[in-house]
């Protein structure tokens, strides 16, 4: 608020407009400076808050004890939540909060409220001890011969240079290829389980999959029916996230293109789950226009038209696998996916 | 007159003790009393302190049980919908963290949120010191600290984020693998020697514990000491205000007020934090699952801080080129690996920038004004807004979802808004931060408009004017106008040629963007007569003061104040004139 008055009775004009010292500054006083009776009062809620701070720590432990880990309680707005993390939240949150509520109202209504002044100091320093430092620089590299003994300078120089190699060539086995060191990554990536007569099955109940088992327009996410002993075998899950496809079936008439001839199977067609663009799986599908769309970044692939990518970040067409049945009637993959499945890498050569 | 109570004087010969041994009472003597300038906008870097030990606190209690391992046990806890199922012993322990360590639900909750407050408060804080020019000289190391910190605490927010094993966290594992993946050359290596192989491995979740819990947090502890240690060496910045220059301090010393309020204001980071950690779920793990690389959740969100990247892959287009054999990903490289490395480059860069084309080698103590550094502020909202629209890209299938809209027209929108309303916002805000220059120039001109109308005896009508305060006036005329560096010559007057002309021109040219659009203070002078004239409507106005209810009639701001018997409306007036 404008406070004509004061302006007004400070008479003459600083040098700059409104620079003036600190100690000028017109100041109001608060009701606890003026006022006994009302510092009393900020005191008392001062060291009420202090108090129940106190009081919560007590209940917090009696809510440790009490209440039953397993006890769900309903609450307006934030829904079924655990009673005991509830409690204990409220207990020790509100008592910290109070020490902090208390120490601030302390500072901002007892404590004095006039500012004060310090000066600044540059913090260049000074001209004769710059002077100095460089003269023991000087003397430093005198009496060292740092200049004069070249060979030594430039052999330290290269010892120090090379000293961290060591530590960055033992990243090196980071990984190593699991098969006696020959393949490289870029070979690793290339290749998936399947093969010619591997069974196509479910992939969390694991049975093998009958063409009539997938009516026209389902999509059901399989695996190959060799990866839970693969699984396994590596301790890993590194089979799978190669391995899964996901089989969906449309009316023959309605396929457009496919990646080889005859590689669907009376309408079914199976295809990578692995997006092409960052790896995220993929079965968002809509049967109507037999899109395919990832929820990660959105790319939207053609599954009637050769997984062409219709939308999104994706360079790459989702790989399909060519597929039969063997002569129990189950669906199989007739070959490896011609192509690395998943996300680019430098080594790709397509 | 003072009195020792024991445990003071316990305290005063430790102090001594301490002293004889390490000389530390000189440093008591000269920082008991340093004087702190206050201001809100200065809590935002203490939020970020507080909120980040509450994460060391919660986080070493976390260590107690979790499990950084990837092997698969048979998940037995007490929460009933997972018993029984196979899962990773990172997962299956973060599940008992959740269920069947009292206090742990709470612990693990404060944690998240503490950490999600850390990287924002980083970030507003980051804001403060970017459009109040904090970060010019001396402060530029601090700034580059800064832009470390906030780098970090992306990385310790990610690395976090993974290690539950979760569904959901393994999903942004994912998405770094096929990041690194794509880098050209080293790329695929590169993801083998971090996951330890083929994606997912049973290596990644040990290697991001260490990172996790000793290297990020390491590294934030010693960047956060030397932040420190710098605002303490050279003082912090203050707002102007009456009495406040470039040469001292104005605020409150250390002890007893500061201690109390930033001391308090710790308390108060921490409960609100804890009471947030016990009332609103984060990251319900336990509705996600165990992590396996064949399934996804639909509407996958990253936590904030990773959202602008998220959304600068989803409005990429899908440039993808194969040279000689090899591939090129332009979709992924360009948003997840070149678009932020040029963000944080010319983030940290900015203090240096500007200084060049500024030619400003001065020492800054007094803090800008964002209207007063046109150009800066502009350019400060052109990037927020550029950040904010990636941000918006990364929950595109969220706001679709939630509006009813084509999640592709929604890509297709960002992708071009990305390049036009960033340099309108540059624009606007511009505007914007002159049109508020010249507001205060008039404000030091004609004073306050009251909003007060007088009619005066020989028919004119004025607006009555007030003096700016003393706050106001100090915080107004604090502004320094800088004339843009002058044009170099092509040649000396001896006709030698300026061989650094080009340099020179295009620093004179930028430096015209700078500051080539100013509203220049007033003179004194004119200051001066303005005042006058601002004294002069109040003698016109004295006589009011004289009414009984000139109160009231001051109180009623935009009205007309009218004398008895006067013409009520304008036509009255007008054939009232007439006659």
């Amino acid at each position: 608020m404008t406070d004509l008055t004061t302006h007004g009775a400070h008479g003459s004009e600083p040098t700059r407009p409104g620079h003036l010292p600190v100690a000028d500054v017109p100041h109001v006083l608060r009701v606890a400076d003026t006022d006994p009776k009302a510092a009393k009062r900020v005191e008392r809620q001062v060291s009420s808050m202090f108090l129940l701070s106190i009081l919560l720590v007590v209940a917090f432990v009696v809510a440790y004890i009490g209440i039953d880990k397993s006890t769900v309680v309903y609450i307006p707005v934030f829904g079924e939540v655990g009673a005991s993390t509830i409690a204990l939240g409220l207990t020790f949150g509100a008592s910290v909060l109070l020490i902090g509520a208390g120490a601030i109202q302390w500072a901002k209504k007892l404590m004095p409220d006039v500012e004060v002044v310090q000066m600044r100091h540059e913090l260049v320093s000074p001209a004769d001890e710059t002077a100095e430092a460089a003269a023991n620089y000087e003397r430093g590299k005198e009496e060292s011969g740092f200049a004069r003994y070249k060979m030594i300078r430039r052999t330290m120089i290269g010892a120090m240079a090379l000293f961290p190699i060591p530590l960055v060539i033992m990243l090196r086995d980071l990984w190593s290829s699991p098969v006696s060191g020959t393949l490289s990554p870029a070979e690793i990536l290339s290749t998936t389980i399947w093969k010619k007569g591997e069974r196509i099955v479910t992939d969390a109940t694991y049975l093998p999959v009958r063409p009539e088992d997938l009516p026209v327009g389902g999509l059901v996410s399989a695996v190959p029916a060799s990866l839970q002993e693969v699984q396994h075998l590596e301790g890993n899950l590194n089979a799978r996230g190669k391995a899964a496809i996901i089989l969906v079936r449309m009316d023959p008439d309605e396929i457009v293109s496919q990646q080889g001839d005859g590689w669907d199977y009376q309408g079914i067609l199976a295809y990578s789950k692995i997006c092409t663009h960052v790896g995220c799986p993929i079965a968002l599908y809509e049967q109507r226009t037999h899109h395919l769309l990832c929820p990660c970044h959105q790319s939207t692939f053609d599954l009637a038209n050769s997984g062409n990518v219709v939308f999104g970040p994706a360079a790459r067409n989702m790989p399909q696998l060519p597929i039969g049945v063997d002569s129990e009637g189950y669906l199989i993959a007739m070959d490896d996916f011609s192509e690395p499945i998943g996300p680019s890498f430098w080594e790709r050569s397509k | 007159m003072t009195t020792t109570s024991p445990v003071e004087k316990a305290g005063a010969s430790t102090a001594t003790y301490v002293d004889q041994r390490l000389g530390s009472n000189k440093f008591l003597s000269r920082n008991l009393g340093k004087v702190f300038p206050d201001h809100w906008s200065f809590m935002l870097g203490e939020i970020a302190l507080y909120s980040f030990i509450v994460v060391l606190l919660t986080g070493v209690y976390l260590t107690l049980f979790f499990k950084p391992s990837m092997v698969e046990v048979v998940y037995n806890g007490s929460y009933v919908p997972l018993k029984g199922i196979e899962m990773s012993e990172a997962y299956a322990s973060t599940l008992n963290i959740s269920f069947d360590v009292r206090g742990g639900m709470l612990i693990r909750q404060m944690h998240h949120w503490a950490a999600l407050i850390f990287v924002a408060s980083m970030s507003v804080h980051m804001f403060r010191v970017f459009f109040t020019g904090a970060f010019r000289k001396p402060r530029e190391f601090n700034w580059i600290i800064g832009v470390v910190l906030v780098t970090l605490g992306l990385g310790a927010g990610f690395t976090g984020y993974s290690l539950p094993d979760d569904l959901l966290s393994g999903t942004g594992l994912q998405i770094i693998r096929g990041i690194v993946q794509s880098i050209p050359v080293i790329g695929t290596w590169g993801a083998f020697l971090l996951f330890g192989g083929e994606f997912p491995g049973t290596d990644i979740i040990p290697r991001l514990y260490s990172l996790h819990i000793l290297v990020i947090p390491g590294l934030i502890l010693a960047m956060v000491t030397l932040h420190l240690m710098m605002v303490f060496t050279q003082k912090h910045t203050q707002f102007p205000g009456p009495g406040r220059t470039n040469d001292n301090v104005v605020g409150y010393p250390l002890m007893p007020v500061y201690m109390a309020k930033a001391g308090g204001f710790f308390f108060i980071v921490f409960g609100i934090i804890a009471l947030i950690g016990g009332l609103v779920t984060i990251n319900p793990i336990w509705i996600f699952g165990p992590f396996t690389p064949d399934q996804v959740s639909a509407g996958s969100q990253p936590d904030w801080y990773i959202g602008f990247l998220e959304g600068a892959l989803r409005m990429m287009p899908n440039w993808e080129t194969n040279l000689a054999g090899f591939t090129l990903s332009w979709n992924i490289l360009i948003p997840a690996v070149i678009m932020p490395g040029i963000l944080f480059t010319a983030l940290g860069a900015y203090p240096f920038i500007e200084a060049w084309v500024t030619g400003d080698k001065r020492e800054h103590h007094l803090l800008d004004r964002p209207r007063n550094a046109p150009t800066r502020t502009g350019l400060g909202v052109m990037s927020i807004s550029f950040y904010l629209l990636l941000f918006v890209g990364g929950g595109n299938d969220i706001i679709a979802d939630a509006f009813d809209l084509s999640i592709n027209g929604i890509t297709w929108f960002l992708r071009i808004a990305l390049f036009v309303i960033p340099p309108l916002m540059f624009v606007f805000t511009r505007r914007i931060c002159l049109g508020l220059q010249r507001r205060d120039r008039d404000k030091l001109l004609h004073g306050y408009e009251t909003g007060r109308v007088l009619r005066l005896p020989h028919g004119e009508f004025i607006e009555a004017h007030e003096p700016l305060s003393i706050k106001d006036m100090a915080v107004i005329t604090s502004k320094t106008d800088i004339a843009p560096l002058p044009v170099p010559p092509k040649a000396d007057i001896d006709g030698v040629k300026n061989k650094q002309f080009r340099k020179q021109n295009l620093r004179s040219k930028l430096s015209h963007f700078f500051y080539g659009e100013n509203i220049p203070l007033p003179s004194a002078a004119e200051i001066e007569a303005g005042q006058a004239h601002v004294a002069h409507d109040a003698a016109l106005e004295a006589p009011l003061a004289s009414y009984e209810d000139a109160d009231e009639l001051r109180q009623f701001h935009g009205g007309v104040l009218h004398h008895p018997g006067m013409p009520e409306t304008n036509a009255e007036q007008l054939a009232d004139r007439k006659e």
